[in-house]
């Protein structure tokens, strides 16, 4: 059954793509093979130039990529061949294709580090790698983000708080008690969460606009009470010297003990910079198992009920208040973890690094990827980051132009750049109706 | 009937927006097994009076009992785990979220034991429904959208099932589909339904028994046959509508 398909597909990809060689070829015969040109030199003599290798270069290619999309993105049993439909996709970006995008970034966030010491050797590559290592923090901040705002719809403002949490929960410990990166991570998580619930329980009545108002409060009490705090958390001065975390207790020194002696490695500072890397890229897949597994359970399904009708919520039984705080406390709890890594790797952190600036940064990601968008917290992250670091050469008009983007991008694409949400279930194959790919956004 | 104790029974109930009194002490019954209705003009307190029940806003006075248990000061979702579904008023269903997530979000509170039990069943009394499973609830017609609500209500099992205006903006027949599957429900399932309406001419068709609310006080009860043929039902709800 699946071979016969596969090989009706097949034919009838082999069909449809001569039939568009075909017309190409027609097409090009004239318009591109003949060309009448007028000889310099002598006179202004007309001729006609044969180009007959450009006309077969475009039948080959339109042979060629008719076929390929008809056999691998447009997989419909009849391939498409006559009538303005046949020259569209099925429907959007297909799960198909979606996937294939989703696998490939994966692909590519593994191999970057080592793709980029390939190509530009350890002392050109690190700028790049710090600059993904700074995009994935951002991926895990906007994914954690997207619990609380993209799934449960509460517009959280100050969402930099939980990641100064974090920062601090790490920088202090390992400042007065000397605990280690490994330890202090889920302390800052669960300090993080606690922070979280402390604040949700004031906000649990408010929703919009006076949601963000204390949201956006709570924020900037943070950043202040730690800018002021000085003998305990050093003020304005900021705390330094926080330790680098150990790969299985192996510190990234050079000499006797070190990461690179013990792997028999000659020693680099790159190593450190690799591991970074790697552990921010694990967390932040954490990040997204977790959410995308939560999506799929009676919790994550709530959280999406409370987005869309909070009063239909409580008339199905919903506990409304436990449903927003779940949302608060992991959301910040995964801040909490980014904002330890961003005390380790930075070694230095202060209350400047935690400003209302940062929040902005990381709602803006939410909503350009589009609300509750894993994929799209990851491509509006590699855009607003990457890109505001691309746009360097622009010097003072970076903003000016980093700002129309976002204009356009909100103006073309008002939901987000991955505006359609997969929904968590599916009964059956052959549930039959309309796909919810093919259907407009609700009025929600 | 009046020998067993009811289902649901609300005693002098009064519930205030602030100051404003929306309930001037309302009592009201209602037995296993039937359809009551509650009929008035907009503004009369029918849905405040549906709300008080499920607990948002409270009563200020008086009592709320289900099952012979006061439910007066309970919290909300805690009402709505008792055996009490709701379909509320501009049916409220989720929008962006499936047919089928719509119906789970409404299966959630009585656990997956019985969801694919329960989701035939619905189907079954909503076809129309199957066949959208997948289609997202803002999408839906007015009409598909209320068969969801009530569907939604019915995955969690409920013994009594609150109804707030069905037919609120939907085409006549829509309307009569709606009510018969209502009718079709309390028939062979012996569903209790409790069911506020403006529409009373079909309402009160249905019911078995129904009150008629007036600014915030009943003002009259009977059955159903009874209520439609009283000069001044007919004068104040049917005019123009008894068709």
């Amino acid at each position: 059954m699946q071979a016969r398909q596969r090989d009706s597909l097949l034919v009838a990809s082999l069909k449809d793509s001569l039939g568009g060689a075909v017309i190409t070829f027609a097409l090009a015969c004239v318009m591109v093979g003949l060309k009448v040109d007028v000889a310099s030199g002598r006179g202004a003599e007309l001729f006609l130039e044969h180009r007959w290798l450009a006309v077969a270069t475009a039948v080959i290619v339109v042979f060629a990529g008719r076929f390929l999309l008809n056999m691998f993105f447009w997989k419909r049993e009849d391939a498409p061949s006559i009538g303005i439909s046949g020259f569209l996709p099925k429907g959007g970006l297909g799960t198909g294709s979606a996937n294939m995008l989703k696998y490939g970034m994966l692909v590519l966030a593994v191999v970057l580090p080592f793709a980029l010491m390939f190509w530009l050797g350890s002392r050109g590559s690190r700028q790049y790698i710090d600059l993904a290592i700074l995009v994935l923090t951002y991926v895990m901040l906007g994914w954690g983000l997207n619990i609380v705002v993209g799934l449960a719809g509460l517009l959280d403002l100050g969402y930099v708080a939980f990641y100064a949490v974090g920062a601090y929960s790490y920088a202090l410990l390992a400042h007065y008690f000397g605990f280690s990166f490994w330890i202090c991570l889920p302390l800052a998580g669960i300090l993080a969460a606690f922070w979280g619930i402390i604040l949700g329980f004031p906000v649990l009545r408010l929703r919009g606009d006076y949601l963000a108002i204390v949201t956006l409060a709570f924020g900037e009490i943070i950043r202040v009470v730690l800018l002021n705090w000085y003998e305990f958390t050093g003020g304005p001065d900021g705390l330094s010297g926080i330790p680098r975390p150990s790969f299985f207790g192996l510190e990234f020194t050079r000499g006797e003990g070190g990461f690179a002696d013990f792997f028999g490695l000659k020693y680099n500072s790159i190593h450190r910079i690799i591991f970074l890397y790697y552990l921010i890229f694990i967390m932040a897949m954490v990040t997204n198992f977790v959410t995308m597994r939560l999506r799929r359970m009676p919790i994550g399904r709530a959280w999406e009920a409370l987005r869309e009708d909070e009063i239909a919520c409580r008339a199905l039984g919903i506990n409304t208040t436990n449903t927003k705080l779940t949302a608060f406390a992991l959301g910040a709890m995964f801040g909490g973890f980014a904002g330890s890594f961003f005390a380790t790797r930075q070694g230095f952190i202060s209350p400047e690094s935690f400003t209302f600036l940062e929040s902005a940064i990381i709602l803006a990601i939410v909503v350009l990827g589009g609300l509750g968008s894993q994929m799209g917290v990851v491509i509006a992250a590699v855009v607003m980051i990457g890109g505001f670091e691309f746009f360097r050469e622009f010097e003072e008009y970076r903003m000016l132009v980093f700002g129309l983007i976002m204009v356009v991008i909100m103006v073309w694409k008002p939901r987000g750049l991955v505006s359609s949400r997969t929904p968590s279930v599916a009964l059956s194959k052959n549930a039959k109706g309309i796909s919810a790919d093919l259907v407009q956004e609700g009025h929600g | 009937m009046s020998a067993q104790q009811p289902l649901l029974s609300i005693r002098g109930v009064q519930t205030f927006y602030g100051k404003i009194q929306a309930l001037h002490g309302v009592d009201l019954d209602v037995y296993e097994g039937e359809i009551v209705t509650l009929i008035g003009a907009n503004g009369a307190g029918k849905s405040t009076l549906m709300m008080t029940v499920c607990g948002t806003p409270q009563a200020r006075h008086g009592s709320v009992s289900y099952c012979g248990e006061d439910i007066t000061y309970k919290p909300t979702f805690e009402i709505m785990r008792t055996g009490i579904a709701q379909s509320p008023e501009g049916r409220r269903i989720f929008p962006r979220m499936t047919v089928l997530e719509n119906l789970m979000m409404g299966g959630m509170v009585a656990g997956n034991e019985h969801f694919e039990e329960d989701l035939r069943r619905a189907f079954e009394l909503f076809p129309r429904l199957k066949e959208r499973q997948q289609q997202r609830g803002g999408t839906l017609s007015g009409g598909e959208q209320q068969m969801l609500a009530i569907a939604r209500a019915l995955m969690s099992r409920p013994r009594l099932l609150l109804l707030d205006e069905p037919s609120l903006g939907l085409a006549p027949i829509i309307v009569s589909q709606i009510f018969e599957a209502i009718a079709e429900l309390n028939r062979t399932d012996g569903l209790t339904v409790f069911l506020v309406e403006q529409n009373a001419y079909h309402a009160l068709k249905l019911a078995h028994r129904g009150y008629v609310m007036v600014n915030g006080t009943i003002t009259m009860t009977g059955t159903g046959k009874e209520l439609l043929s009283r000069e001044e039902v007919k004068a104040a709800y049917l005019e123009g509508g008894a068709h």
